[in-house]
């Protein structure tokens, strides 16, 4: 009983470890998109109107 | 999805206050240089933001005869107006990209998975600091407008793949105990500069002085420091807070 218990809980811990995983990457992913976004389009309104950010931030620019 | 939320919920107050910080910064900082460099750039008859890659300049100059007589309003896309417009633009882009980096930078506080408070968050911001300006400014250092520069581009794939070079240099110095993975991280952190950045075209040259471009050098690492440390120690701080709470 209690062995099953144990094995069921470190289971259960080891899919939220792997679930927080995933979430954290997702998370990650977002960042990027928002910075590549901001910093590296090539839309020219989204240059201009991020422009200064750009310069400041040292992203290729222009 | 609680990792996630409290990832998501960190970010968004981190990015709001660095980015506001930040915009006082660099509006007295990078801002005026800025400004200041772009009347040497508009005294320049047939301006055009891209005459500094080949192709832009030949279409610039093909585009010349036609346009001249328009000259100096010439058809460009929008973009905000000077004063309280661009300042709030401006604003919005800075925290968008402080929430983007505090996305990844929490994102990788939860990978992690140590207890992180705001020193820890700042050693990490300090570590954002060398990967994302420090080590893509030896290449590519910041740019007044009408700056020459190489492609965009290949200048692009250059920051990108030193950014990403020095983070997992970095991270293999900090988190890996083997002399193994030490001077895998030098190498890694090495070898962007020995490919070496996308040179400038020869016999093009920079429309503002020289000392205005290097005090905006400073200005803008300056800022980028104070943006880095805000971003680790606030994040860190306020993951460790939501973390407890879910």
């Amino acid at each position: 009983m209690s062995v099953q218990q144990n094995a069921s809980t470190t289971v259960a811990a080891s899919g939220a470890r792997a679930g927080s995983v995933v979430q954290s990457a997702m998370a990650v992913c977002l960042g990027l998109f928002v910075v590549g976004f901001v910093g590296f389009s090539h839309v020219e309104i989204v240059h201009n109107a991020a422009h200064d950010t750009r310069h400041a931030n040292a992203f290729p620019c222009h | 999805m609680s990792v996630f939320r409290s990832i998501v919920f960190t970010s968004v107050l981190t990015g709001l206050i660095v980015g506001v910080a930040v915009s006082a910064v660099q509006h007295f900082g990078t801002t005026p240089l800025i400004l200041q460099a772009e009347t040497y750039e508009n005294a320049v008859p047939a301006h055009n933001h891209e005459a500094a890659t080949p192709e832009a300049g030949q279409e610039a100059a093909a585009a010349a005869p036609a346009t001249a007589e328009a000259a100096p309003a010439e058809e460009e896309a929008w973009g905000p107006a000077d004063g309280a417009e661009r300042f709030l633009y401006t604003a919005a882009a800075n925290i968008l990209t402080a929430i983007g980096y505090a996305l990844v930078l929490t994102g990788l506080f939860s990978l992690r998975s140590k207890t992180i408070g705001w020193r820890e968050g700042l050693l990490w911001g300090l570590g954002g600091f060398a990967a994302v300006m420090l080590a893509p400014m030896l290449g590519l250092p910041p740019e007044l407008p009408g700056t020459p520069a190489a492609p965009l581009f290949d200048r692009q794939v250059w920051w990108i793949g030193t950014v990403a070079a020095t983070a997992a240099g970095l991270a293999l110095i900090a988190f890996q105990r083997k002399p193994w993975a030490a001077v895998l991280g030098i190498v890694l952190i090495v070898a962007p500069h020995v490919i070496g950045a996308p040179a400038m075209p020869e016999g093009e040259t920079a429309l503002a002085p020289a000392v205005l471009e290097h005090r905006f050098i400073v200005a803008a690492v300056v800022s980028s420091f104070i943006f880095w440390a805000l971003l680790g120690s606030i994040s860190g701080s306020l993951y460790r807070r939501f973390e407890a709470s879910a």
